[in-house]
């Protein structure tokens, strides 16, 4: 070990002995400070996956329509028409925890990097969230501050958040989830990559300057917390929506010239990975001048300005004849542009600064041959059974439904989405609060509809069937819009891999999740993981959050939620069994959190969808919901809230001892359809020529949901305690 | 109807506006950099909505001074029409072509909703397509739209006729409740002396499509080059 490099910098870096053997192998000899930064932020979980790879392997990445698959700045998909949609999910969970308004924000920020890089222009956000008991003392200081960075990054930078989710539950106490999910479109044969190619091409900075904000962001982001964490608010990073808008800017501009070889983002790790990883795939060398670096402040040393997490940079790879074209563009948006280095053949990293070298790594066992683990794991015990056994028959729908209605889970978003700027760009076609959002292509009659989903609670009862049952309920939200799903990004949350049942907990979601994409013709095409969300040994809900993406097309023919016309008919698609277990029913009426998820079926789940999206696409549809969280009653009180209609429900009839899990059972695979008299023979027929099952609940009508027994609810009453509940619970009522 | 769209660095409803105003009027509208000291003549000139230059000081303060604006200024002293959207609103207030200021909205939060306006007038080439007194649907999307004057300015610009619409329930009643950011006297836009300047806080852009739900902001913009033809 040299004398600078003691074991316990060596620890301090988030490496364990085994892995500094490693370096010293791959060095032949002893590191340098700046050279060990650079693996430990190479090797840190959040960069190299080397705790999740063996498992993210089990997932379908390759479809048709798959341009790009995992392992770029965001994944890319054929939209038609020579056009392409780009996007991806990040999270930015610890940083948000400590400093909730700039990590969220700058989570926002950097997750809209990764898709303009690709050349694409981003047309939406969105996100999923996941905050701790909502009385817990610290929860409505975190939700405040991360909705507000999430809308300060996105309105500024003028792209409209359009969609999202947000859970409350105690496992998040001590570590809220921020997840942030941009989409964008690109021209098909337009798409920007990272792979460097070319000897003596110029390596170009531009952005912002560079200040100590941000040090060893990833290897944070890589270890578990404590309660000295909020000590490590100087590691969170500051965003600059303004200069990031103007950057925008200036790359789509020089991206429409062909001067671009080669472009990545500075996010996690800086300069350190957007260098190492844009030379290692195109399997070259890279040079850099560290003192032609733009500083923000005096005396940076070569380790603060490769691991530095200054947001709003990139880093790219230009054909040399288009040097001074480049330089002009940025000039006229007032960017910094530096030429700080070049490309060599050497396959090294070698960094220069003050006319020494300051480290010269090879890059192949840097990028190649990071550890991987297959870490030990502990399958979780399969959940008891669920037994009615002490729920009284449910007598009092009405005060059932209103309180579920009420409930942090359940309640109305709109205290969160009307701090975001959601029309902004002229394109919003469906806004928050329907089962997806729907964004047009701009110009064209072409529109993309997107949701972000997870039950943890089912993941955390059976990760296999909560992993499947993300995806599915992410494809059942596309189809509920008639949108044709077409490919997902995940957000993989969990605790700390080195325990085993956390282990089990990832490679049983990941399972699950291969499973789903697979029957549902859904495959991955980028994500990201997060792990070592844990506060003092106490984990998070395993949360593989699904983001995904359906196309619709013409867009005009989207279904809303809203009931629309009284008289109508009302339809659920799909069986109920009244599955109890694990549902929010049970939680928030008995406050129990027990029994198996609701089981998944991804045959019925897709004959179920595929009808559902064809009578749409037929016209037949007036309205249309999934079930889900809280059951057929809630998706009813859902749609008569949108509609400002009520119903006559005279089909919601069970003996006493059923109808609780009819009405809030959480069975998967099913939706609600309004139907005009006259379409509803032809979709019966086509229902029983494809043996998708069809109950008839009802029709639209009155000012109030009407059960059987006479029950009825209003819908301005149910209205009010709906949007009575964030804003009760965030002070503001 | 030839119109220019000022675009700042931050300007982000500039394409918006600039689809609106050629779906009305089958032209595409000049866009001028900020740094341009001049542009050619126009009938109409557009300060869109968005954050110039991140709005980090006081909104709108910044691009009031930007070199673009010594000309729109000279302009609309000479009576070209100006119309400010949003941020554009507030940079009109900050350059002087509007009484007033807009303060941070009351909640403290950014609203972002569909809210109805009352038109407080037809008399003018902005309005000339509405009755008085009738109410559009259009978007708000702001942190900063809490007009503020004094007493005697609200006064005057109520005497002079010189309020162009207020936030109000769908039946034209004011309340507080139409109210999203705190206005006084729950004002969403105004004009200058002649009503030749117009600075408004929604966004009629937002609502000019019938595949976004609204064509209200549809209506506002074929009045405009209606009446500037």
């Amino acid at each position: 070990m040299s004398p600078e490099i003691t074991p316990n910098l060596v620890a301090e870096h988030g490496l364990t002995n085994e892995e500094y053997q490693r370096i010293l192998k791959a060095l032949g000899r002893a590191p340098n400070p700046t050279e060990l930064g650079i693996f430990s932020v190479m090797w840190s979980e959040h960069c190299s996956y080397k705790s999740s790879k063996r498992w993210l392997r089990l997932l379908p990445t390759e479809a048709p329509w798959v341009i790009q698959g995992p392992g770029e700045n965001a994944g890319v998909i054929d939209i038609g028409d020579g056009l392409a949609a780009v996007f991806k999910i990040e999270s930015h969970n610890h940083p948000s925890f400590i400093e909730p308004y700039q990590g969220a924000a700058t989570g926002v920020g950097g997750i809209l990097r990764d898709v303009f890089t690709m050349g694409a222009r981003p047309i939406a956000n969105l996100n999923a969230l996941r905050f701790g008991a909502p009385d817990h003392p610290k929860t409505r200081h975190l939700v405040g501050g991360v909705v507000a960075g999430i809308g300060g990054y996105g309105n500024c930078m003028g792209i409209p958040t359009v969609g999202g989710e947000v859970n409350f539950h105690p496992a998040y106490n001590g570590n809220i989830l921020v997840n942030a999910m941009t989409v964008g479109v690109a021209r098909a044969d337009k798409i920007f990559y990272a792979r460097a190619a070319g000897v003596g091409n110029p390596v170009v900075y531009v952005g912002a300057k560079t200040g100590r904000d941000g040090i060893h962001g990833a290897t944070m982001a890589s270890a578990e917390f404590n309660s000295d964490s909020e000590e490590k608010r100087p590691t969170v990073q500051v965003g600059d929506p303004f200069t990031e808008k103007l950057l925008l800017e200036a790359c789509l501009e020089l991206m429409a010239t062909d001067a671009i070889v080669a472009i990545q983002d500075m996010g996690a790790a800086g300069l350190t990975s957007s260098s190492v990883e844009m030379a290692g795939k195109g399997g070259m060398g890279i040079e850099l001048e560290l003192d032609r670096v733009p500083m923000r402040e005096t005396g940076m040393t070569p380790y603060e300005l490769m691991l530095s997490e200054s947001q709003e940079r990139m880093l790219m790879v230009l054909k040399p004849e288009a040097r001074e074209k480049a330089r002009a563009i940025f000039e006229k948006w007032e960017l910094d542009f530096a030429e700080i280095g070049r490309l060599t053949d050497t396959g090294r990293l070698v960094l220069r600064m003050g006319g020494a070298t300051v480290a010269d790594i090879p890059l192949a066992p840097l990028v190649n041959e990071a550890p991987l683990y297959d870490r030990p794991r502990a399958a979780p015990p399969a959940p008891r059974p669920f037994g009615a056994t002490g729920l009284q028959p449910l007598t009092d729908p009405k005060s059932a439904l209103l309180k579920l209605l009420g409930s942090p889970d359940l309640c109305s978003r709109r205290w969160i989405w009307e701090q975001y700027d959601h029309m902004v760009g002229a394109d919003t076609m469906q806004r928050p609060g329907g089962d997806a959002a729907v964004v047009r292509v701009h110009g064209t009659q072409k529109a993309l509809a997107m949701t972000t989903d997870c039950t943890p609670r089912y993941c955390f009862a059976d990760p296999k069937i909560g992993g499947a049952q993300a995806v599915a309920e992410a494809w059942r939200n596309l189809v509920a819009v008639g949108a044709k799903p077409l490919a997902v990004t995940n957000n993989l949350n969990f605790g700390n891999p080195e325990r085993p049942e956390i282990m089990g907990q990832l490679a049983g979601c990941i399972e699950g999740m291969a499973e789903a994409c697979r029957a549902l013709d859904f495959p991955v095409i980028s994500g990201n993981v997060s792990l070592y969300n844990e506060t003092e040994g106490k984990a998070i809900l395993p949360t593989p959050v699904i983001g995904g993406v359906g196309l619709l097309e013409p867009g005009a023919r989207m279904a809303t939620v809203a009931f629309k016309e009284a008289g109508h008919l009302l339809l659920l698609v799909g069986d109920s069994r009244g599955h109890l277990g694990q549902s929010l029913f049970l939680r928030e009426l008995h406050g129990r959190e027990d029994g198996p998820p609701p089981p998944l079926d991804l045959q019925a789940e897709r004959r179920n969808g595929e009808f559902v999206r064809a009578q749409i696409a037929a016209g037949r549809v007036a309205a249309c919901h999934d079930v889900s969280d809280g059951g057929l009653l809630v998706a009813l009180a859902e749609m008569a809230m949108a509609g400002g209609i009520g119903a006559e429900l005279e089909g919601l009839n069970a003996p006493p001892a059923a109808l609780a899990g009819l009405l809030f059972g959480e069975d998967q695979a099913r939706y609600v359809l309004e139907v005009a008299e006259g379409d509803a023979e032809p979709l019966a027929q086509e229902a029983a020529r494809k043996g998708v099952p069809l109950r008839r609940l009802g029709r639209v009508g009155s000012d109030a949901l009407t059960l059987p027994g006479g029950h009825l609810i209003s819908v301005a009453e149910m209205r009010r305690v709906h949007e009575a509940g964030l804003p009760a619970l965030m002070g503001a009522a | 109807m030839k119109a220019a769209v000022i675009v700042f660095p931050g300007s982000n409803c500039d394409r918006d506006v600039a689809v609106a105003l050629e779906q009305a009027s089958g032209r595409k509208p000049v866009m001028v950099w900020h740094r341009e000291g001049d542009f050619e003549q126009v009938d109409l000139v557009v300060l869109p909505g968005g954050f110039a230059y991140g709005d980090y000081l006081r909104v709108g303060a910044m691009a009031a001074h930007s070199p673009v604006m010594r000309e729109v200024k000279r302009r609309a002293e000479r009576g070209v029409p100006t119309l400010g959207i949003c941020n554009g609103f507030q940079v009109l207030t900050e350059a002087g072509l509007l009484p007033g200021a807009l303060m941070r909205n009351a909640s403290l939060q950014f609203v972002c909703k569909d809210v109805h306006c009352r038109i407080e007038t037809g008399q003018s080439l902005y309005t000339s397509a509405f009755a008085s007194g009738e109410t559009v649907r259009w978007p708000v999307g702001h942190h900063d739209g809490n007009y503020f004057a004094d007493r005697n300015t609200l006064d005057r610009l109520e005497g002079e006729g010189r309020i162009a619409f207020r936030y109000a329930e769908p039946d034209g009643s004011l309340t507080e409740g139409a109210n999203p950011n705190g206005s006084a006297r729950n004002i969403a836009g105004i004009f200058n002396e002649t009503k030749s300047v117009l600075g408004l806080m929604p966004h009629p852009e937002r609502l000019a499509d019938s595949a976004l739900g609204g064509t209200d902001g549809t209506r506002f913009f074929k009045g405009l080059v209606e009446a500037l033809r």
